[in-house]
Order: C-alpha cells, then sequence, then structure tokens
C-alpha cells in the first residue's frame, strides 16, 4: 500500500501522460484533414477524399481515446486533489468549464458529423465540420494551457476565505488568464502537436513504402504534406524554444535552475551536456558536489539570459522547495536532443525532395519509421520538464502538491485506483496501437476505377490531377 | 459596468448563485436525457436479437454519444468552477465511487469504437458484453452518487443508492427504447415492449424512492409532501403513461422528448429536495458553497454567450442524423 499522497501523484502523472498522446495526434492531425476535406471539396481529385478517409479513421479512434482519458482528469482535481480543488477552483475551475462549453462541445458535436455525416450533410457543410472540429480541438488546448499556465505563473488573485477556509480570490481576470506564459506554452505545445503528427504519419507512410508495393502514391502524397508540416514546426520550436527558455528563468528561476542542474548561484553558468549524480542516496537532487558533470562555459548563463555573464540563481536558494532536478535536466535533454533530430530530418528530406529523390534514399525512410513515435515522445519530455520542474508546488510559490491532496484519502482506496489505472490503461493503449496497425495493414481503400486489381498502384487519379 | 463593480456586485443584480445551482442540474438532466439514451441503447443491446438492428443501434449512438457525454465534464466544470468546495468534497468522499463511474464511461465509450474493428465473432462478442455492461454500469453508478449526494451519505452499497441507481438505468433504457425507434425503418416491437417494461419499472422505483425519502430519510418529509414534489410525482406518472401509449403507437420522437421530460422531472426533484443545502455531510448552503462575485460574473458572461451556440451544435448534428439509420452508416 502506498501513501496517498504519492499514489495521487502518480496516478495523476501517468492518467495525464497517458492522456496526452492522443489529443497531441488529434490537435496535429486536424490541421491536415481540413486540408484533406478542402480538396476533397473543391474536387482536386479523388486521392484526398481517400486521404481524408484513411486518416479520419485513425484520428477518430484516437479521439475516443482521448475523450475517455479526458473525462478522467476533469474528475481527478476532484477525487485527488480535494484541497487543491477547493483553494483554487475559483481560478483554476473557469477555464476548465469553458474549454467543455466553448471548445468540447464544438470539437465533439461536429466531430460525429466529419467521421459519420459525409452523406448526410452537403459539401460545404461538411468542410465547416472539419474546420470546426479543428477549430474546437485548438481552442481545448487555449482553456487548458489558460488552466496550466497560471499553475506556473499564478497573477490576478488574492488570498481570501470562503466558509471559513483559505482560498485563492479572483482579482483580475485578463491578468489571471492571459500570463505571458500562456502564449508561450500554446505556440510551443501547437506547434509541437503538428510535429508529432506529421511524424506519426510519415512514419507511416514510409513503413508502408518499405513493406509493400501497394497504393504507394497515396502514402508518396502523405510523405508530401508531412514534410512540409515539419520543414515549418521543428525549426520553429528550436528558436521558440530558447525564448522561451528566457522566459521561464524569467518567470520559474527554479525551474530554470533544475534544467541546467545549477546548484549554486553564479554567473556565467556552465551548460551541462551532462550531469551524473555521484551518491547513490541523493540521485534526484545531488549537490555541487555529488555530482560529475562535463559542461560548456557560460552556456547556461547565455541561454537563460542572453548574457554570458548573466547571472542564474542557484537550486541551493530554494531550500526543501526544490524538484527532483535531474529527471528535469535529463527529460529536458532528450527533447532537446529530439527536437534537433527532428531539424534534421526535415532538411534531410527536403534536399531529397529538392533533388527528385525523396523516395530513393531508403535510409530517410527507415529514419521516419524509427521516428513516428519521437514527435510525441518529445511532447511527453516537454512536460515532464514543465510539470515536474515546479514541483513542490502545484501552484508556483502558493500552493504544494502535497498540501493539496484529498484529506480523506486513504492509501488503499489511492492505491487500489492506481492499480486499476496502470493496468486499465495499458490495455487501453495496446488496443489503440494494434487498431491503429490493423487499419495502417488494410490502408487506404482502392481508389474508383481499380477495384478489380486490388494490388495496382494507387496512383491512376493522382497522375490524372 | 466599471470593473470595480463587477467584484462586488452580480450582473445585472441577478441572483447568480442560485441561477448556477439550476445550471448545474441542467447540466446534470441534459447528460442524463442525450447520452442517457445512449446508454439505453447500450442496455437494449444486450436484450435484442436482431443482428440488423444491433447494428443500427450502434451506428445510431455512433455520431451522438461523444458530444452527449460532454454534458457531464461541463457539469463538473462548472461545479469544478462555480461551486469548488462541492466539487471536491463531492468526488474525493465517494472516490471509488467516481472511478467506478469512469471506468464504466470508459470501457461504454471505446467498446463499440473497437468491436468494429474486426469482424470475428469472439473480438465482437467481447465488446459487445463490454458496451452492455459499461453502458449499464455507468448510468447504475450514476444513480447511487446522486442518491449519496441527496442524503448525504458516502456508501459504495445501500438501499437507496442502488434504488436509485436502478431509478437511472432503466429510465436510460426507456430513453433508449424511444431513441432506438426513431433510428429504425420499421419500428421493432421487441423494443416497444421493453420501452413499456421499463417505463413501468422506472415509475415503480421511482415512487419507492420518493417513498423512502419520507419515511427514512431526516428533515426530507415536508419536501416530499410539498406541492412541488407531488406534482413532479403526478406529473411523471402522466408522462409515463402517455410514453407507453405514443412508444406502441410508433409516436418514437414524441416518446423521446416525454421520456426527456421526466428525466429533467427527477433531476429537478432532487434539486428541490437538496436546496438550500448543496452538501449535505458538512449542511454547506449553496450561498456558502458559491466563489466571489467576480468568479461568478465571469462564469456568467461565458455561459450567456456559449450556452445558445451549444445547442445550436446539438440542433446540427441531431439534425444531420435524424430519421432512420441510412444503409452503410455507423462505424
Amino acid at each position: 500500500m502506498v501513501d496517498p499522497v504519492l499514489a495521487s501523484r502518480i496516478q495523476f502523472a501517468w492518467t495525464t501522460a497517458i492522456h496526452i498522446i492522443f489529443p497531441t495526434l488529434t490537435m496535429g492531425l486536424a490541421p491536415f484533414l481540413v486540408y484533406w476535406t478542402w480538396k476533397e471539396v473543391r474536387g482536386d481529385g479523388e486521392v484526398y477524399a481517400r486521404l481524408r478517409r484513411f486518416w479520419a479513421k485513425i484520428f477518430g479512434l484516437t479521439f475516443v481515446v482521448g475523450t475517455v482519458t479526458g473525462i478522467v482528469l476533469e474528475f481527478e482535481f476532484g477525487t485527488n486533489f480535494a484541497a487543491y480543488s477547493s483553494a483554487v477552483g475559483g481560478i483554476f475551475g473557469g477555464p476548465l468549464a469553458t474549454e467543455g462549453l466553448m471548445a468540447f462541445f464544438l470539437e465533439s458535436t461536429m466531430l460525429g458529423i466529419f467521421l459519420f455525416g459525409r452523406n448526410r450533410v452537403s459539401d460545404r457543410m461538411y468542410l465547416v465540420s472539419a474546420f470546426l472540429v479543428a477549430l474546437g480541438s485548438w481552442l481545448s488546448a487555449v482553456w487548458i494551457l489558460i488552466a496550466n499556465s497560471w499553475m506556473q505563473t499564478p497573477a490576478g488573485f488574492e488570498m481570501g476565505t470562503r466558509a471559513g477556509q483559505e482560498v485563492a480570490v479572483i482579482t483580475d481576470p485578463v491578468a489571471a488568464y492571459l500570463t505571458p506564459r500562456f502564449f508561450w506554452m500554446f505556440s510551443h505545445m501547437q506547434m509541437a502537436a503538428v510535429l508529432s503528427a506529421a511524424l506519426f504519419i510519415a512514419g507511416i507512410a514510409s513503413y508502408k513504402l518499405l513493406t509493400t508495393d501497394d497504393r504507394s502514391e497515396f502514402w508518396k502524397k502523405t510523405i508530401k504534406v508531412a514534410v512540409v508540416a515539419m520543414l515549418i514546426t521543428a525549426p520553429f520550436q528550436a528558436v521558440q524554444g530558447d525564448a522561451y527558455g528566457r522566459h521561464v528563468h524569467d518567470t520559474q528561476p527554479a525551474k530554470m535552475a533544475a534544467i541546467e542542474a545549477t546548484w549554486e548561484t553564479q554567473t556565467g553558468a556552465p551548460l551541462y551536456l551532462f550531469a551524473f549524480p555521484t551518491n547513490p542516496d541523493n540521485l534526484m537532487t545531488p549537490t555541487e558536489e555529488e555530482m560529475i558533470a562535463l559542461g560548456i562555459p557560460n552556456g547556461a548563463s547565455l541561454l537563460a539570459t542572453g548574457e554570458l555573464n548573466g547571472e542564474m540563481v542557484g537550486l541551493e536558494e530554494f531550500g526543501d522547495d526544490i524538484p527532483p532536478f535531474m529527471l528535469v535536466f535529463w527529460s529536458f535533454r532528450a527533447m532537446v536532443g529530439l527536437g534537433l533530430w527532428f531539424i534534421l530530418l526535415a532538411f534531410w528530406a527536403a534536399y531529397r525532395w529538392r533533388k527528385g529523390e525523396l523516395f530513393e534514399d531508403t535510409l530517410l525512410q527507415k529514419s521516419f519509421v524509427a521516428s513516428a513515435g519521437l514527435g510525441v515522445l518529445a511532447v511527453e519530455l516537454g512536460w515532464m520538464v514543465t510539470e515536474i520542474g515546479r514541483q513542490p508546488w502545484a501552484i508556483q510559490d502558493v500552493l504544494r502538491v502535497s498540501d493539496g491532496v484529498s484529506p480523506g484519502l486513504t492509501g488503499g482506496e489511492a492505491t487500489l485506483t492506481l492499480v486499476g489505472f496502470v493496468l486499465g490503461y495499458t490495455v487501453l493503449l495496446s488496443t489503440w496501437a494494434y487498431i491503429v496497425y490493423r487499419l495502417v495493414r488494410a490502408g487506404p481503400d482502392a481508389p474508383s476505377d481499380e477495384t478489380s486489381s486490388p494490388t495496382a498502384d494507387g496512383g491512376v487519379e493522382v497522375s490524372a490531377e | 459596468m466599471m470593473p470595480l463593480s463587477l467584484a462586488d456586485t452580480y450582473l445585472l443584480g441577478l441572483p447568480l448563485v442560485e441561477m448556477w445551482y439550476v445550471v448545474i442540474f441542467l447540466t446534470l438532466a441534459m447528460f442524463l436525457w442525450l447520452d442517457g439514451s445512449n446508454f439505453g441503447i447500450g442496455i437494449l443491446f444486450g436484450m435484442v436479437d436482431d443482428e440488423e438492428i444491433k447494428e443500427s443501434m450502434l451506428a445510431a449512438v455512433a455520431p451522438l454519444w461523444d458530444g452527449t457525454e460532454v454534458w457531464l465534464i461541463v457539469f463538473g466544470g462548472a461545479m469544478f468552477a462555480v461551486f469548488p468546495d462541492v466539487y471536491a468534497g463531492l468526488f474525493s468522499e465517494n472516490y471509488l465511487l467516481m472511478f467506478l463511474i469512469l471506468g464504466a464511461l470508459i470501457i461504454r465509450g471505446v467498446s463499440p469504437e473497437f468491436r468494429e474493428q474486426r469482424h470475428d465473432a469472439s473480438w465482437q462478442r467481447v465488446w459487445g458484453v463490454l458496451f452492455v455492461s459499461g453502458s449499464t454500469l455507468a448510468p447504475f453508478f450514476l444513480g447511487v452518487f446522486t442518491a449519496n449526494w441527496l442524503i448525504g451519505s458516502t456508501s459504495l452499497l445501500s438501499l437507496p443508492g442502488v434504488v436509485v441507481g436502478l431509478v437511472v438505468v432503466t429510465l436510460s433504457a426507456v430513453e433508449g427504447a424511444a431513441f432506438t425507434n426513431m433510428k429504425l425503418e420499421e419500428k421493432s416491437a421487441t423494443v416497444n415492449t421493453y420501452g413499456t417494461i421499463f417505463q413501468v419499472a422506472y415509475l415503480v422505483l421511482a415512487v419507492t424512492t420518493v417513498g423512502y425519502l419520507y419515511l427514512f430519510v431526516e428533515g426530507m418529509a415536508a419536501k416530499v409532501l410539498s406541492p412541488f414534489a407531488l406534482g413532479l410525482v403526478a406529473l411523471t406518472a402522466i408522462l409515463g403513461i402517455a410514453y407507453i401509449v405514443l412508444l406502441q403507437s410508433g409516436q418514437s420522437l414524441y416518446a423521446f422528448v416525454t421520456a426527456g421530460v421526466q428525466t429533467f422531472g427527477l433531476i429537478a426533484l432532487v434539486g428541490f429536495l437538496l436546496y438550500p443545502t448543496i452538501y449535505p455531510i458538512d449542511g454547506l448552503i449553496v450561498q456558502d458553497a458559491a466563489v466571489s462575485v467576480l468568479a461568478m460574473n465571469v462564469m456568467t458572461v461565458v455561459l450567456v454567450i456559449f450556452l445558445p451556440l451549444v445547442l445550436l451544435y446539438f440542433a446540427v448534428l441531431y439534425n444531420a442524423f435524424r430519421g432512420p439509420v441510412q444503409a452503410g452508416e455507423g462505424y
């Protein structure tokens, strides 16, 4: 039996980590689906109808799993973090309710039409439904990230009382909800979602090109669209991420110190390429002496402040209120490493494309296959930096996670549901992956003029464009 | 209006706290009506043998359930935003029950989607059984939750919990039977029979619940005997009979609406019996549970702007899928 605080933290981390896979893919796929639907409705070739149909199947399946795992999160604040919910519901609950009203209703009702109503509505209404699904999914992200960014950089409130309890009371909705952090987060997350989806579909399409000659034009079309999206999003993430880092340094110095494993406050702090704890009793929060590291002089200061001799506040200044920063340090490096790989991959593909040999480079295709899930992995790592880097706070400098847990929760109850979620979500994720695999194996429907020769190449209607 | 006054006085001087109390219950009622009919289809899915009807049932649910489930999400979200102590207290005190609800909802949601992915009998049977189980257990546990809320209990298994659980299950089946026949080209006599049986069962169970509240729950007797509560019970009985007549005569759309009004009646009764308390375990009353005036005003603006749009989305969705399921529709 696990302590209810620890079990609640693990359960929330696990349920969120599994959930985010699905909205990342649906938010990322949505713009592609709008594009294909638009081309389909315009009559630019049957291939677009097939692209839309095939990827909408995967989108629909993913959306369903995203919905059912997402509803858990909406209730988990109340079940496991009742003290947190009472204390900040007057600010934090608003964006969640608004997300449902403004975004999720729009997305999920229009999804019904988009997935099942092709023959029930006009072309125009069908295109509108695709657009509104995409809009709804992105608006969902707006409100979820407004809520999350308030946890990172709380503003627009004061402490007051309600029914005898100390609670956060909103004083300025604009300051509370439109924090600078929100804009950094939203742009970073949405580009990450598009990039993840592009890698996902390019990986699947490359797998099909490598393993079968069937309908290769369909898969080539997929890869081209994905490469265009990668070329836009991958470099954007690097440039934006760099500036985002300086914002984090200005607003959450403890998190920045965790990212760089900076123990002592110093000017010209080095950028550690790696850092390992040496004391086996203190693996997560090693002091300067308990760590071996190799660093580039002044690198961290340059990245965090824009100046070689900029001052970085060290973790030692925060007493016990520091995160298990080795996790943050390594998650951040893995994320950045993946980001650099995505840029390389995008430019590599662009170079081949320019030379007219995009589909002749087997190594590139294998790299795409290997990278199909890496975009989502980078999103997970990024969220680990964001969320673990804020620990032990739930609301930075206002409320600790351990003070937010439901007071009446027993270790037995919390352990029981934790075990249930570990098992249940493993089954859910595996079944999802299995069905995606089956859908990919079956591939898209044959073009209409080709039903008699199912093994032929799917390019007939493509070349007719 | 000056920003300062938004922090001190409710918009237009309206009684926003009471209004939001009503909104919370309306959201729950919308969920139990619209998604309840999907639960009902899932319940009947286990009782109907005709494969064609069963496929039509799945095809009827497919485009709708994702949207209708959001009413529950908004119920939770609105309670979080406006009555956070109630959200926190109810959900944490009914900890295991909440996860039973969520587990049933997860299974109900994914199983029809997964079922259609393979066409061999064993795969379809497993997900079919899970679809029926999720669709039955979700309303059952929601009923237990409602009973616990009303009488201030946190028990996972109690007599009132089981009875109200069955109340919500039978009501869902009543809605689902009407909705199924709306979606069939040829109305099914079997479905009509089940609808009638569930409607009678609902009336019996609902009256039993009211009787139980009158006899055994402290402080309820006077409220149960008030004209409003008795009026709701009488109205439900009349609507129940009307439902049976409408269903048997093939007017499934009107039967579905009749079932909906019964749902709103049930939830109105719960809200009425609870008021002015909102969280009986702590004896918390509505006014004391509400967030600050400014937060309330902000949420009200959001609601006023988006609720009409939400209703429009549902009108568009249900209109697009009006009438019987067409050949080739569904997953």
